[in-house]
This record gives structure tokens, sequence and C-alpha cells, in this order.
């Protein structure tokens, strides 16, 4: 027993535990639900009844055993690759974003930490700085898949997906600038901590959303362009390029593709979450002293999960609401309008900053 | 000729320019058609084709039907009316002669190709005895073969119901399916040799 305590203590190993307690149990099955909540969310928006007709005998369970039908079609489809096709450049496509998008929570905490442990894979000092190196990977993602096709369509989307990622990244940065300087850090757990303060004695939270509302805006915003979801999906494109740039393909690399855009919104979620809503703190719990440990710990897991939910519908509801921007508006609306708004941002909460302190 | 030029107008300005209020507007609709449907699914629109079906109006051309006459008896005194009407030229009927003699002729045979048909509804028209009907509700047959589609005289009569019949004699009296024309017509003094 003592043994098994002490190898799972090396950090190695632990962070190899927590690295698959929070991916398998938290990123990935999210991300595989979301897959037909949003169908069936969508289904609800628009009057209609969604995907019901999967079963075994009579058993349905409202459509939840489309995801075991979807898991089975895209592991016996054929896995195509077209003619003329890279090979390789092919084959590891689809991995990036997977990767990119999964590499996220890797900084994200799901709850605060009771002495040496952390509920959290990692908290190195660069923290958000991490995340923007990691989201830009994603894009790689995209436009390998566009190149390494050998079809038209799919190198138009590659092509769209990259101009726009890259032009979103720009002040993605910017919009997280005011954050880092209210808080003072970029390490995750700094700007968490930093959101447990309160104005007016307890009365509000200093949650992000509060001191930074327009960087909430543009980073939100940003984060939505780079997940390539609607009403940013010119890189995908359905009335135009078809499918963009995972057009050419079939079963589990397709499902790939699908599960990455999931897991990145899962993603945006537990980020927006973090940054800008106080993270796993629950708000004025500080006012209830002597709460058992255990108690507050079950409490922040379940209010960072809520919130997590909340914006992953969120992002659902946006896009099943929002029109598509043709690919020049997408283009305009990030360097006409939300640079320059980011970089007023930035210049404006640096005089209040300096004002006030 | 100069080209005709329509100016489309545009909603400019700061309302627009911000695109929230637009967002918030259409937030605001999708959000309470969600939770209405979240609990209940009160607006869903949708028909759950096999287990529901939609209200089929009295008109509507379906699959065909012999109807019975009050004796029970299938109606049809094969007079080749809607045979001869019909475009597609799919009814395919043989006249035989009826035991009872008040009854004359009868349909033997009686085919309707069902995947020829095009549903106008003439034969209907044509028949003088309202024979065949179209106002079955069954709008849609779907089977594997080409064979199923030609439906029989037995499959497409009325189902026998004797409390609706007051001369139940011929109820459900087994019409023969003659295998010659002598039986069919023991009656007749043969067909005249052309
Ligand atoms: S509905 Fe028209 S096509 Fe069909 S059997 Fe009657 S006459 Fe012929
Ligand atoms: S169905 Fe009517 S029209 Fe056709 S043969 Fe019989 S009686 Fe004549």
């Amino acid at each position: 027993m003592e043994l098994i305590l002490e190898i799972i203590m090396i950090p190695a190993v632990l962070a190899t535990i927590k690295i698959l307690v929070i991916i398998l149990m938290f990123a990935m099955p999210l991300g595989t639900v979301l897959t037909l909540m949003e169908r069936k969310w969508s289904a609800m928006i628009q009057d209609r009844v969604g995907p019901n007709r999967a079963n075994i005998g009579k058993f349905t369970g409202h459509g939840a055993l489309h995801l075991a039908a979807d898991g089975l079609k895209s592991i016996f489809k054929e896995d195509t690759m077209p003619k003329g096709a890279d090979g390789f450049l092919y084959f590891i496509a689809p991995f990036f974003g997977l990767i990119a998008g999964v590499a996220t929570f890797a900084i994200i905490p799901l709850a605060g930490p009771i002495g040496d442990f952390t509920f959290q894979v990692t908290d190195i000092e660069p923290g958000l700085l991490f995340i923007f190196a990691i989201t830009s990977l994603s894009v790689y993602g995209a436009v390998l898949a566009g190149t390494s096709s050998n079809s038209k369509f799919a190198l138009l989307g590659g092509t769209r997906a990259s101009a726009q990622m890259i032009s979103y990244e720009v002040f993605m940065g910017l919009a997280l600038m005011g954050i880092f300087m209210v808080y003072g850090t970029t390490r995750v757990s700094g700007i968490v901590d930093g959101q447990n303060e309160y104005w007016f004695g307890s009365l509000i939270p200093m949650w992000g959303v509060f001191t930074q509302p327009l960087g909430f805006v543009l980073f939100f915003t940003a984060l939505v362009a780079e997940t390539k979801r609607a009403p940013f999906d010119a890189p995908e494109g359905e009335s135009e390029i078809v499918a963009g740039y995972f057009l050419e393909y079939s079963g589990m690399r397709w499902s790939a593709f699908m599960l990455a855009e999931y897991v990145a919104l899962v993603g945006v979620a537990s980020l927006i979450t973090t940054l800008f809503f106080g993270g796993y703190h629950v708000p004025w719990l500080h006012l209830w002293e002597g709460a058992p440990q255990w108690l507050v710990t079950i409490l922040q897991v379940i209010k960072f999960s809520l919130f997590t939910l909340f914006f992953c519908w969120f992002q659902i509801q946006l896009r099943w609401t929002v029109p598509k921007f043709r690919f020049d508006q997408t283009m305009a609306l990030g360097w006409k309008k939300l640079l320059p708004l980011s970089l007023a941002n930035v210049v404006v909460t640096a005089f209040v900053i300096l004002a006030f302190a | 000729m100069e080209l005709k030029v329509k100016k489309v107008q545009r909603l400019d300005g700061v309302r627009e320019a911000f695109y929230f209020p637009a967002i918030f507007s259409g937030l605001r609709l999708t959000v309470k058609h969600f939770w209405r449907n979240l609990f209940g699914s009160k607006d869903v629109v949708t028909i759950n084709y096999p287990e529901e079906k939609r209200h089929v109006s009295e008109r509507w051309r379906g699959r065909h039907r012999l109807t019975r006459n009050d004796n029970g008896f299938l109606s049809c005194v094969a007079c080749y009316m809607c045979e001869t009407v019909c475009p597609s030229k799919c009814i395919h009927i043989e006249a035989g002669e009826h035991p009872d003699l008040s009854v004359e002729k009868y349909p033997v045979v009686f085919n309707i190709d069902e995947l020829r048909c095009v549903f106008c509804g003439l034969c209907v028209e044509a028949c003088p005895k309202d024979a065949i009907r179209m106002d079955t509700g069954i709008i849609s047959m779907a089977y594997t073969s080409r064979e199923t589609f030609d439906f029989t005289r037995d499959l497409l009569r009325d189902s026998y119901d004797p409390k609706a019949h007051s001369n139940p004699k011929y109820g459900d009296y087994d019409l023969p399916s003659p295998s010659s024309q002598e039986e069919a017509l023991p009656n007749s003094q043969g067909v005249p040799a052309t």
C-alpha cells in the first residue's frame, strides 16, 4: 500500500495519472457527448425532434445510442485516401487538432489545491503563453489536411483556416493582456486566486468578466474563431466549399476532426471559466468559516463543471443563432474592429491600473 | 439597353457595426425555443412517421380498393370501363360469369399494377358501379419485389363485414378463380370464333 502511494507520488507518475483522469474522464467524454447534444439541442432550437432512432430492441435512450452507432460506423467505414494525396501528411493531419485541444487541459485547475496536491496537471510559470503556443499548433491540422488532400476545395478550406486562425491569434493574445495586467501574472493559479478577491467588502467578486468586460468579449470571439465554429466557419463553409479542409477524410480520421472540434469547444469553455469567471472559486464561500475541506473541493468541482457546461451550451446556442460571416467579413472584423479594440483595451487598462494603484 | 441596377439598402451605423444588438435579439429567440422544447417538446412540429401518421384528406388518392354491394359481393360487373380509360394501362381484368345469374358478370381476374399506376383517379370516375375507389388512405407502398406491386383482386377487395351487409348470402363467398374460359363462363354458348 505504502509502496503504491510512493509510486503514485513520483511527479511524473502523478502527472500521467492526472492527465489520464482529466482527459479520459472530463475532456473526452464531455466532447463526445456534446457531438450528440449539439444535434439534440439544435433540434430543440429549430422545433425538431433530433436523432432518436438508433435502438437496441425497444430501447433508444432518447437518442443516446446514436453515440455508439456513430462510433461503430466510423470504425467500420472505409478509410479512403484520394489519388495523389500526400500519404504521410494526410495521415497525421487529423491528430494535430486533437492534440492541441487536449493539451489545453494541462494547465486548467479543476479545484483548489489540498496541501501539496493540485487538481491541475501542471502549473507552469508561462501558463497562458503555453496555451497560445498550443492553440497555434492546431492550425497545422487544418493546413496540412488542406494541402495534402489533393483536392481544390480542401485546399481552399485550409487556406481560409490558416488565414483566419493566424489573424485571430494576434488579438487573442492582446485581449488577454488586460487580464495579465490586472492580476499581475501569467500563471493560471495566480489568475484564479486573483479572482477570489472582492470589491466593496465582499459584495462583488473580482472576476475577470467584471475587471475586463471588453477583454472577455474579445477573447471569447477570438476563441470561437480559433475553433472555426459558426459564425466563423468559413473554413468549413458547407454552402460553398462542401466541408473545407477535411472534405476528403472518412471513417476514424474524419471522426478525429469532429472530436477535435468538440474537445476544443470544451477547452474554450473551461478556459473562459478559468480566466473570466473565477475558475474553481465558489463566490462568497469564504463567508462560511470552518467549511470542511472535502465539501469545499466538491463544491469547487461542481461550480467549475457547471460554468464549463454553460459555456459549452452557449457556444452551441451561438452557432445555431448567428449566420455565417463571409470570409472577407471575418477578416475585416478581425483586423479593422477587434484588433484596434483590443489595443485600446490594453491602453485603457494600463491607465486605469496606473491611476488607481 | 442599359442594365437595371438595384441599390440594396444596407443597415449601417453604430448599432449594426457592433453586432451585439442583433446577436442578442437572435439569442433571445433561439433560447426561448430551446427552453420551451427542453421541457416537453411543446413547439415540435415533426410527425414521427412510422408511429404517427399525417392526417390524409378524404379526397386523397391512395391505393385502390374494390367495394362490395349490399349483398356483400364485389360491386364490380367487369365492364372494362376502368381498364379502357386508364392512361397507363395498368388495370387487367378478365370477366367471368357468376354462378348466381342475378349477379351476371364478375371479375375473375382484377389486377392493378401499382408501380405503373399514376394515381390519376380516372378509373374511379369511369366506374358506373362505384366499384373501385381510392380512399383507403394508404399513402405509401414499399415492397422489395416488382411482383408484390401487382395487386390482385383478393388483395384489393374490402374485407367483409357481416354487420354492414343486409344479405350476407355471398358474404364470404370464396370467389372462384377458374382456370379455363369454359369454367369461367359455364352458361355461355361459347365464344364465337372470329
Ligand atoms: S388511377 Fe389512373 S393510372 Fe391508376 S389505375 Fe386508375 S386510371 Fe389507371
Ligand atoms: S371497377 Fe367499375 S369500371 Fe372497372 S370493370 Fe368493375 S365495374 Fe367496370
